[in-house]
């Protein structure tokens, strides 16, 4: 399967530490928006899928750090995701996926 | 073994349990209660006026009897035994065999033989009959009188000022508490209970009471002195109920009580006695802790083989502390400094009222006895130097002196303390107890007393309960670790008062100054609260929506397949039919499925993120404001109909329940809060399952805190009764500030009172009697709350920057179509796995777009 990237919002849509819900080819793909407190600001994307709840869920959930990793807590059963890896930290055999995902001239960018 | 217990009191009943607890005993038992209802609390009896009912104060567990198969006989006292036959004559004409009799049959009141004592009018106080002909009489009285000033009696007189007599107590000591205290307790004693609207007459012997000229009685004291009363009460001591065992020819002693050896057994190998009719080495025991050591010393000697074998009753300290209409009073040992030497220390402070005394060896070194009045905190710690011969330091006198400000009080370390100090002498817990149980896993004190039982009777050993924990823990190297998270290395506690000393307002801010990292989803959320509780300032700003949980995110409930559930507030339980009308249709309009909640309100279910806002602006539009029920804030107030409309509601409560939840609404706390108010004692909005409970009385509101239903059910407890409205929502404020300020995160009032350290007492005496002089300050913070109330969805539907976060998706309309539901009694449900898998599945259609 081919990926490409595909433009989706400007970063000021997505408010500092939350998450959205974009609709690409039919899926839907959870972006995260990280200010850091030097200042910068990273862009992160995991499926909106919860795996564990089943529902398209993810881009509502609370985001921070766990130690190193950055992470969101699912809303519903709140088992947190590696947002670089798509990792679930609380049961493994559980993942999400992750997307490749940057900010281009002010907008958010995603590969899927 | 056939085994008959005459006798349902306290203490008969403990030996019911304790003997059902054994392991290696079939026993057929048969309990002969005289009274109409099984045991209860005795101790607690005096709270039957402040709000209490039979079935509060009962210490049965339900199903007891049946469970345990033992024959319970209600209103059956014992006539007659008969030692040869070995069986029990009762009262109801029946003889029963036995090969084991215990005898706990109490005392009766002693009602000196003065010539008027059986007059109309006149009690003793004893039992919950006893009680309810005293509230009779009580209605139609201005005056009474206690005859006696021992600790009964001071309990009694505060039962007479609770009914809004004018009260007075005679005593024929020279002062109150004769028995426990000396002199200089007693006058301190004396003039707070004085303060306290109670008349104190000394050194007064009644002679005669005949018939008043005001009131319905005059009593004559032999000093010529006179004093007219509609009600007389007498609680002039207890004597041993043996009339039994005299009839059978057991051993009494020359003053009474069954003669009974270290295994509470009488001159008849077959028959025990215990608790206040028992006479041990020549003393009888009335306080309720050496009868229960009775109880299990019996239980486990009839279970034992050989009997020798079984644990023995050596004596029981009588030391006592206790509250007497809200003055604390405390004897410890040696009250009175009689042992040969004894030398005392003693500190008076006649500004606040306070007496401390302690009572030395000659040469200084042991602690034999004290007496506290007015302040009692040093109680359980020199109980235990005294019990466990701890070594005094070399100036004892600092034990009770007032610590100068900033220095810690010198004090005995919990580390001195042997294993084998019994620690909480209701439910003979000791301090070996504690500290396995702590190794064990328990870290917290409601767990501790879960586990124990140390702490669940009186609550008077918590505070050094809570010391062992904390040494415990620290001995074992256990961190008492609260931190909220990795995040921050501070308790709920301390960031909230971080955040309000400190005037913090923005999660950025409150992470740089004491935290590290990004955060996360405990302490984000915890962070929120606060800032809600402090400020009350909308939550869904840019700064602030980040930090909240998907519910408060979202101002609305969500459910298992990603939609969410609509809860409008409807306070009281209160709606016309117009706005019921409206609810209908906005469910009907948006295919939602409706709900009638536990709270009296309505939830409507299955509404996607994006639809949130059109619903919402609807249901503002005729009227509605959010209800929190996303929220760790103030729930509903459950109301019944009251006094408006039913026959037997005293209050109207309805009225009152609007006024609390207009009050409240919109409150931010470490958990959820609900709250009811019932219109009469039938309680038909059960606000004794609620965190702030309630009930309407004649006079007023009686307000009970801390209840919970759900997991773990707890009955509220009564903070303070017949309140006005203006004192009520006073305490309130209080007590919700106070829960706000130093509860832990998801911690539910229930489980913060559990964990309180001074329990119920400290709990009134920080609320009702404004101890930490915080009363002003919470109630200002509450009224900041409250002044600053906007509804959260109003503001919401409003902002049209606000509006867009509700989207389901940042780049395209609509919504998601993962979401399916099927139909089922003529509403809609998410469609569960299965259903989905089948081939042929439609699910029924999610209306999109309303017109």
């Amino acid at each position: 399967m081919s990926t490409l990237w595909h433009d989706v919002c400007g970063v000021d849509e997505i408010w500092p530490n939350t998450g959205v819900c974009a609709r690409i080819d039919n899926r839907q793909i959870a972006i995260f928006r990280i200010d850091r407190a030097d200042g910068a600001t990273e862009i992160f994307a995991i499926d909106n899928h919860d795996p564990h709840s089943g529902a398209n869920v993810l881009s509502r959930g609370i985001v921070g750090n766990l130690g190193a990793r950055t992470v969101v807590a699912s809303p519903i059963y709140k088992q947190h995701f590696d947002l670089a890896t798509g990792d679930c930290l609380e049961e493994p055999s559980l993942p999400v996926r992750s997307y490749a995902a940057e900010i281009n001239d002010g907008r958010v960018r995603v590969c899927v | 073994m056939k085994i008959i217990v005459i006798g349902n009191g306290m203490v008969g009943h403990k030996f019911v349990e304790e003997l059902v607890a054994q392991q290696n005993v079939a026993a057929d038992v048969t309990v002969l209660c005289e009274e109409p209802r099984p045991a209860y609390d005795r101790v607690q009896l005096s709270a039957f006026f402040s709000g209490k009912t039979a079935d509060d104060l009962s210490l049965v567990t339900p199903g007891f009897f049946e469970q345990h198969s033992v024959d319970l006989k209600l209103g059956v006292g014992a006539k007659s035994i008969d030692r040869t036959l070995k069986t029990v004559t009762t009262t109801a004409g029946e003889t029963l065999g036995y090969d084991k009799l215990v005898i706990a049959t109490g005392s009766y009141p002693f009602v000196p033989p003065i010539p008027g004592k059986d007059r109309e009018g006149c009690f003793v106080y004893r039992t919950i009959e006893d009680l309810e002909a005293m509230t009779a009489c009580g209605a139609r009285s201005k005056v009474g009188v206690v005859i006696g000033g021992g600790l009964l009696g001071l309990e009694c007189a505060k039962a007479l000022r609770d009914m809004q007599l004018q009260t007075h107590v005679v005593e024929f000591a020279p002062r109150l508490m004769a028995v426990q205290i000396d002199d200089g307790g007693g006058r301190v004693l004396r003039s707070k209970i004085e303060q306290l609207g109670v008349t104190v007459h000394t050194q007064k012997n009644t002679v005669e009471i005949v018939a008043g000229d005001h009131c319905r009685h005059k009593m004559k004291f032999a000093d010529g002195a006179e004093l007219e009363t509609d009600m007389i009460v007498f609680s002039a001591g207890i004597r041993p109920r043996d009339e039994l065992a005299r009839a059978c020819g057991l051993g009494v002693g020359e003053r009474g009580g069954i003669i009974v050896d270290n295994h509470c057994r009488t001159l008849d190998d077959d028959i025990y006695a215990i608790g206040e009719c028992a006479l041990w080495s020549g003393r009888i025991f009335g306080l309720v802790a050496p009868g229960y050591e009775m109880a299990r010393v019996a239980a486990k000697t009839i279970a034992s083989s050989p009997s020798h074998d079984a644990p023995q009753f050596t004596g029981a300290d009588m030391s006592t502390k206790l509250k007497l209409m809200g003055v604390d009073v405390a004897s410890i040992g040696d009250a009175h400094a009689a042992t040969a030497g004894a030398r005392s220390y003693v500190f008076t402070d006649e500004r606040k009222q306070i007496y401390k005394k302690l009572v030395t060896s000659e040469d200084g070194s042991l602690l034999l006895g004290a007496v506290l009045v007015g302040d009692a905190t040093e109680y359980g710690q020199l109980l235990q130097m005294m019990l466990n011969h701890i070594a005094l330091p070399s100036s004892p006198e600092f034990l009770i002196l007032p610590a100068a400000d900033g220095q810690t009080r010198v004090g005995l370390g919990v580390d001195a303390l042997p294993g084998s100090a019994q620690i909480c002498s209701c439910n003979n817990v000791t301090k070996l107890q504690l500290c396995e149980a702590v190794g064990a896993g328990c870290t917290t004190l409601g767990a501790l007393k879960k586990t124990t039982q140390a702490a669940t009777s009186c609550g008077g050993c918590a505070p050094l309960v809570t010391q062992i924990l904390k040494a415990e823990m620290k001995r074992l190297g256990h961190s008492v670790n609260n931190h909220v998270c990795e995040h921050f290395a501070y308790s709920r506690q301390e960031l909230y008062h971080l955040v309000r000393v400190g005037r913090i307002e923005t999660f950025d801010a409150l992470l740089s100054k004491h935290g590290s990292g990004l955060g996360c989803d405990i302490c984000k959320p915890v962070a929120a609260s606060i800032f809600a509780s402090c400020w009350n300032d909308y939550v869904l700003t840019r700064d602030k929506a980040a930090l909240q949980d998907s519910n408060d995110y979202f101002l609305a409930n969500i459910q298992k397949n990603g939609t969410y559930s609509i809860v409008p507030r409807i306070a009281g339980g209160e709606i016309t039919p117009d706005k019921l009308i409206v609810l209908g249709q906005v469910a009907k309009k948006y295919g939602l499925y409706t709900k009638i909640t536990g709270g009296q309100r309505i939830d409507l279910f299955g509404a996607q993120a994006h639809q949130l806002p059109q619903i919402w602006s609807e249901l503002v539009d005729a009227g509605f404001e959010t209800g929190h029920a996303y929220g760790k804030a103030v729930r509903t107030v459950k109301s019944c109909v009251g006094s408006t409309w039913c026959r037997f509601g005293v209050q109207d409560s309805v009225s009152m329940s609007l006024t609390i939840e207009h009050r409240y609404k919109g409150l931010r706390a470490p958990h959820k809060l609900k709250f009811a108010v019932s219109g009469c004692t039938r309680e038909c909005a059960e606000a004794q399952s609620k965190d702030v409970g309630v009930i309407a009385t004649e006079k007023g509101w009686n307000l009970y805190v801390c209840g919970n239903g759900g997991m773990k059910p707890r009955h509220a407890e009564l903070l303070a009764g017949d309140l006005d409205d203006a004192t009520l929502l006073q305490y309130i404020d209080r007590f919700l500030m106070f829960y706000i300020r130093t509860a832990d995160r998801l911690q539910r009032t229930s489980v913060w009172r559990d964990n309180l350290e001074g329990g119920l007492d400290y709990l009134k005496d920080v609320i009702v009697h404004d101890s930490l002089g915080l009363g002003a300050e919470l109630e200002a913070e509450m009224a900041q709350v409250v002044d600053s109330y906007v509804c959260e969805w109003k503001r919401t539907v409003e902002d049209p920057e606000a509006v867009k976060r509700f989207r389901t998706f940042i780049n395209a309309d609509g919504g998601d179509d993962n979401v399916v539901f099927v139909e089922e009694r003529g509403q809609i449900r998410p469609a569960t796995a299965a259903e989905r898998e089948r081939p042929e599945f439609k699910g029924v259609a999610v209306v999109a777009e309303p017109a």
